[in-house]
């Protein structure tokens, strides 16, 4: 720092120069508030997204820097929400950079009095093994003498938090495998 | 303050708040505020009780019986005089703020805005300014020692957006601009609603001949302010600082006169 | 709205601002009814009576729309003889068989028409079970099948629906509403002269709802006086009209588009039930209409049938019709229950709900995965639908021992919205696309992910299969291209699927393009055009402010981008629109084309002049007046000749557990409501009248919280605006109970008992009911033990008892009894239920009766 530069920052060089002779005012204003920068300015990139929440499906933007999500506001050209959003809304960015989120897979095995860990590409495996095995122990070619083609074995429940597109593979996969026991949200 | 920056701040028009609290929210988020702790107080759905220095927003909710004057036979009904009173308090971004008057270090400051803002890289912790505020909004928080309360987000108004509690708020109950023009929408406002009988509509705060000279942030009520736990008659604690300061000032000179003439007649 | 849809309800507010007024119907004081114009408190689960009263106040002054009724509803339909009314039969209506707990609709038909089930070779145990099915909801964009009906104009003829309708509310008068619903005379006229005054030709009103009006074992009927009302005072199709459901998840009506429901296939083509030697042509014969645009239903399922099982489906093979599994009854979420209970389920997905808190009778819920082999839970955090079998009520009551319960438990991470691209479809039928924004964390998956690559896996186990029943997983189109380092499938692929293909391989632009040959393919017909001109039409998003009030280019809405359905009403029968102000669309006679703010909903080039030519089919066969396009005769329902499984006019009975007999018939409830496929230990149901439980509790949600908590109650931001379980009494209940404000109450019923603290509010208002006072206690149902705000689920009181067309639970209204203080914990907690069971007098069969 010259000189210069260093007189310039005392506060009553700043006092007496720029009118603020109560100090304060600008002669008051510190480092950290001449370098303040909304995080909505410095962001990488700015997402345009819809609130998880409820349907009325309000407009959200979603900022990103360092590849982390820095800030969920409404997004202003929205038809539906104009920019605003309620308390739920609101806290979009605690639900989905918040440390309640588990982020781990976890195992419970039968009869099991606490969680374990399991690594993703097992539990896939395993779990598509038992999809099979009680596909096949539900399995009905026929119910009273009539053609079902179909299986009790396995059951869904969910999809109004999801999006289209996963409801239409669900609905697809599960329907192709036979389940009939496919639900969601909609009756609650 | 920059000339040619107008004063900004807000108005709060209570009779179009919902109670969503989406301002208190919206503010913690931008502001990274931690939260304030669980606590039902049975306080109707005020939870949040008051602001602190961990509650720069806070949502006043007040269920009382309106004593039945109008005979519309809308607001007759059995029980349709029942009232939920809800309102978004904040910082007042007082014009003679007390908290300002008495920091000793210089981390509250008056920014460009008219806003009164505090620098956390400067507070020490005193605390003078938390008995200054006559609305009791500064506060120290407890895990660092230092004065938080409502930036009026100056890191987003510096950039041009509005504050994040103005952004959220669903009906518009929280509006942000130039404080001239707040002032000129508010008294529409107020005639308006008088004008459709809702006599008790009044300005909080708006009065630049007030004990604290007007707010940055004024409010439009539907009771009197105590009603809301705000106080009817705000003055600022520093209010005759300026007098007491001159008269200090003259006691200063005088003592110095005196003392130059004492060693001057000493020569 | 306030409440649930803050950001929704800024156009209340703006609409208030330029004078509207706003009425608000609910039995609490809430943060909607602070903004309206009028609360009007009434009895949980009267509704029916109360709008039925509306009717008939709108019928008697003759306060309807005579224009708009004669022209675009079915009030001059004449109904066939056999009909007979719940006025002549005590509150039933002809048809009921009440072992099988079922109606045969024949009887509710026009005069000379068919009832479409009636055709092909249906049996009657066909019809019973596909009646207990639900088939209400299988019509969800459509209306069941009937011919063109006789008509009188002149609405006079004794079986005209008009004179039907008259009849049938007669009884529901201003006094029958005091005495049911506890609303006083005078404040029912205001609604009344209020809800006229604002209906015809210069204004319109509009009904907004959620689930207050779906939950009960009535709720469809609920609608259907709405419905009724509306199409009366002409306020359906019209800008400012309308009957408006608010939805309280992210895509809940995308998730009945596209359903993971089990009843119906995407673009609510029914599910097939099992029947003896039933092929494709069958099915479309007694599934289809022959007016309308579900007259090209076999368009519509063809092309589906295409996209999920490709070259596999061909026309000799009946496009694989044969590998859709058949259904045997209903299979709601509450059957599964019982199917899990009894053993035959032993699998289940949890795939963001949270059922051990959000489904009626949390309890069984519990105890049903805790008879499973495994259960996979998706979800962000540790909800209690994936912990019950360590800290479920059960285990501190020892119902339950850890040890025990055998079931395997798989927890999967799940990827925000944030974390994927992928389209939600709002409350106003608007798909909305949200972009990615970041990479999932650790283990988090999307769902898309999760179904991809479990069906790959399984596919993979399966290849080489030569067991028929893999058939239809080997066959089955799975080819998704996936991106970047955890090979998340695209979605915009997915989409282009549901969009569909034409023969030459590009995307397809309308539903009107759909072929029956096979050589279309349309994942959900009703969502053809999403994906017009290759592009994701969903993503559009042109700000609000830079067009006009429709904002057509914000998003796309089904069908072919329609803002508000069956606008062609919101012109006169000439097509010129019924007034200045209130215009949307309009007949453009010199050039001879609908035009309009919105997408006319018609036929753009059919005049309002046209009539159908003899023979025609399809939506050649509606004339230029049938405004209702998507129902078989193309007129707003007043009277539903078929359609619904409880009735062709809404009826009102008392909720299921009811402190009060029914004033109305003799009748107590739904005699179709269904009840008895849930009787259990654990599901015991209440005596009517009973003073052991001689309040009515019901279950809400506040503004700070989300549905069964799991997105909301572990983050601190919003636990702190809401940070416990409570109760809301009024001061009277309170000193009635010895209840203490912030103290802690103990609310009991024949399922369970669960604690809350005490909120005494003025905004709880008792209510005279039949002579005497009703207090009703208010149960927000977010919480539950997990998470970082807790309490008691309101749902462990709730009893499965269903709405026969939907399956929805009764939880807006049930009977229940408050005591003060905590709930005993551990064995004694079941003791007091089991103690007021004997108290009230409960048996298995108590409450079962039709």
């Amino acid at each position: 720092m010259g000189v210069r530069r260093w007189i310039e920052g005392w506060p009553v060089y700043r006092q007496a120069t720029q009118g603020d002779l109560l100090g304060r005012g600008a002669a008051a204003k510190s480092d950290g508030s001449a370098r303040i920068e909304a995080r909505t300015h410095s962001a990488d990139r700015v997402v345009k997204s819809i609130c998880p929440y409820c349907a009325v499906g309000c407009g959200q933007q979603i900022y990103v820097k360092d590849e982390k999500v820095v800030q969920i506001e409404g997004d202003p050209d929205s038809p539906v929400s104009r920019g605003r959003l309620c308390p739920k809304g609101s806290a979009s960015k605690q639900l989905v950079t918040g440390s309640a989120r588990t982020n781990k897979v976890l195992y419970r095995r039968p009869h099991g009095t606490d969680w374990e860990q399991l690594d993703l590409d097992t539990a896939m495996d395993m779990i598509a093994d038992r999809v099979l095995k009680s596909r096949r122990d539900g399995w009905q070619w026929e119910v009273d003498g009539k053609r079902t083609r179909r299986t009790l074995g396995v059951a869904s429940l969910g999809g109004a938090t999801l999006d289209n597109e996963e409801n239409y593979l669900l609905k697809k996969l599960f329907t192709a495998l036979g389940a009939i026991q496919i639900e969601n949200q909609a009756r609650i | 303050m920059d000339m040619d920056t107008p004063r900004m701040g807000f108005f709060t028009d209570t009779s179009v708040c919902i109670g969503c609290k989406a301002c208190e929210v919206a503010c913690k988020e931008w502001n990274l505020v931690p939260e304030d702790g669980l606590n039902l107080t049975g306080m109707s759905y005020d939870n949040t009780v008051g602001l602190s220095a961990d509650t720069w927003r806070h949502v006043a909710f007040i269920e009382q019986r309106k004593p039945v004057e109008n005979p519309d036979a809308l607001a007759m009904a059995a029980g349709g005089d029942l009232q939920w009173l809800m309102a978004s308090d904040v910082c007042k971004h007082c014009t003679h703020a007390g908290c300002l008057d008495v920091c000793p270090t210089g981390s509250l400051f008056r920014t460009e805005f008219g806003t009164v803002v505090v620098q956390e890289d400067i507070c020490n912790g005193c605390g003078y300014c938390v008995p200054a505020c006559p609305y009791g909004v500064i506060d120290r928080r407890e895990e660092d020692g230092r004065a938080w309360k409502c930036t009026l987000c100056y890191d987003r108004i510096s950039g041009g957006q509005e504050p994040a509690c103005a952004k959220a708020c669903p009906t518009d109950s929280i509006q942000f601009g130039p404080l001239d023009e707040l002032r000129e929408r508010a008294a529409l406002r107020v005639s308006e609603l008088q004008g459709a009988g809702v006599t008790e509509a009044r300005l909080y705060g708006e009065d630049p001949t007030d004990g604290v000279g007007g707010d940055g942030a004024f409010f439009l009520l539907l009771a009197e302010p105590e009603v809301y736990g705000l106080p009817p008659d705000p003055v600022v604690p520093t209010r005759d600082l300026g007098t007491m300061w001159r008269q200090v000032g003259l006691a200063a000179l005088t003592a110095v006169a005196g003392v130059a003439l004492a060693f001057g007649v000493g020569r | 709205m306030a409440e649930c849809h803050p950001v929704g309800f800024q156009w209340v507010m703006e609409a208030k601002a330029r004078g509207a007024k706003v009425i608000h119907v609910d039995p609490r004081f809430t943060r909607t009814s602070a903004m309206a114009d009028l609360h009007v408190p009434l009895r949980a689960g009267t509704d029916i009576a109360f709008l039925g009263a509306l009717v008939n106040h709108v019928l008697t002054e003759e306060k309807y729309f005579r224009e708009y009724m004669v022209a675009y509803t079915n009030a001059a339909a004449i109904v066939g003889e056999d009909f007979v009314d719940t006025e002549d039969l005590d509150g039933v209506f002809s048809g009921l068989d009440p072992e099988s707990r079922n109606y045969d609709v024949n009887t509710w038909q026009y005069e000379g028409t068919e009832v479409q089930a009636a055709s092909g070779e249906r049996d009657l145990e066909y019809e019973d079970k596909v009646s207990s099915a639900g088939r209400g909801e299988a019509h969800g964009s459509g209306g069941a099948a009937v011919d063109q009906p006789e008509t009188d104009k002149t609405l006079q003829h004794p079986r005209c629906v008009f004179q039907i309708l008259k009849r049938h509310f007669a009884r529901y008068t201003p006094e029958t509403v005091e005495q049911i619903c506890g609303i006083p005379p005078d404040k029912f006229r205001q609604v009344a002269e209020l809800l006229t005054a604002n209906s015809g030709r210069d204004r319109t009103t509009a009904f907004v709802y959620s689930v207050g009006w779906t939950q009960h074992t009535v709720g469809v009927q609920y609608i259907r006086t709405a419905s009724i009302l509306q199409s009366l005072l002409g306020n359906m199709g019209r800008p400012g009209g309308g009957i408006l459901a608010l939805r309280g998840h992210a895509s809940i009506q995308g998730s009945t588009d596209i359903p993971t429901l089990f009843n119906i296939l995407p673009g609510y083509i029914p599910m097939p039930h099992a029947h003896g030697n039933e092929d494709l042509d069958k099915f479309i014969e007694a599934e289809s209409v022959d007016k309308g645009f579900w007259a090209e239903m076999r368009s519509y399922l063809v092309s589906m049938l295409k996209s999920w099982w490709g070259p596999a489906a061909r026309a000799d093979n009946d496009f694989c019709f044969d590998y859709l599994p058949r259904l045997t009854g209903s299979h709601s979420t509450y059957e599964t229950v019982m199917a899990q209970l009894a053993g035959d389920c032993k699998g289940y997905f949890v795939l963001g709900e949270n059922p051990a808190v959000g489904s009626s009778n949390a309890k069984l819920q519990r105890l049903g995965m805790a008879e499973l082999d495994w259960l996979v839970v998706r979800d962000f955090s540790l909800i209690e639908s994936a912990t019950w079998w360590k800290d479920g009520p059960e285990i501190d009551s020892g119902e339950l021992r850890t040890e025990d319960i055998g079931t395997e438990v798989f927890f999967m991470p799940a990827a925000a919205h944030t974390e994927k691209d992928g389209s939600f479809t709002n409350t106003q039928r608007m798909l909305q696309w949200h972009h990615q924004a970041v990479e999932p964390p650790g283990d988090a998956r999307s769902e898309l992910w999760f179904t991809y690559h479990l069906g790959r896996i399984i596919r993979e186990k399966l290849a080489g299969s030569t067991d028929e029943a893999d058939r239809p997983i080997l066959d089955l189109t799975w080819d998704y291209p996936c991106k970047g380092a955890i090979a998340e499938p695209d979605a915009e692929a997915v989409l282009a699927e549901i969009n569909g293909f034409g023969p030459d391989g590009k995307p397809l632009s309308s539903y009107l393009e759909l072929k029956d040959d096979g050589s279309t393919m349309c994942g959900c017909w009703i969502y053809c055009g999403v994906y017009a001109d290759g592009e994701n039409q969903a993503a559009r998003r042109k700000p609000g402010a830079h067009q006009s009030w429709v904002a057509p280019e914000w998003g796309w809405a089904w069908p072919a981008n329609r803002r508000i359905l069956y606008n062609r009403a919101s012109a006169d029968p000439d097509g010129k629109p019924w007034s200045e102000r209130k215009t949307l669309v309009w007949w453009d006679a010199e050039e001879r084309k609908w035009k309009g703010h919105d997408v006319p909903d018609f036929v753009p080039d059919k005049a309002p002049d046209y009539q159908p030519p003899e023979g025609a089919r399809g939506a050649e066969a509606l004339s230029g007046t049938d405004a209702f396009v998507m129902q078989a005769d193309g007129k707003a329902w007043l009277y539903a000749p078929a359609g619904l499984t409880d009735g062709p006019l809404p009826t009102h009975y008392e909720p299921q557990d009811s402190p009060f007999e029914n004033l109305l018939y003799q009748q107590q409830r739904n005699p179709v409501r269904q009840v008895k496929p849930f009787k259990h230990p654990d599901n015991r149901m209440h005596p009517i009248g009973s003073d052991v439980f001689p309040y009515v509790a019901t279950t809400y949600r506040l503004t700070e919280h989300h549905t069964a908590g799991g997105m909301s109650r572990w983050l601190p931001y919003l636990s702190e605006l809401q940070p416990e379980m409570f109760c809301e009494v009024s001061p009277e209940l309170a000193a009635e109970r010895g209840l203490e404000h912030m103290g802690w109450a103990t609310i009991v019923t024949a399922r369970g008992a669960i604690e809350a603290r005490v909120m005494v509010t003025e905004r709880m208002t008792p209510l005279t009911v039949q002579g005497r006072q009703l207090h009703q206690v208010g149960l927000p149902y977010h919480w539950g033990p997990n998470g970082y705000s807790v309490g008691d689920a309101a749902n462990e009181l709730a009893s499965i008892s269903l709405d026969p067309n939907t399956h929805i639970q009764e939880v807006k209204a049930l009977s229940c009894d408050v005591r003060p203080g905590r709930r005993p914990t551990g064995k004694a907690r079941l003791e007091l239920v089991r103690e007021y069971q004997r108290r009230a007098g409960i048996t298995e069969d108590t409450g079962m009766e039709p």
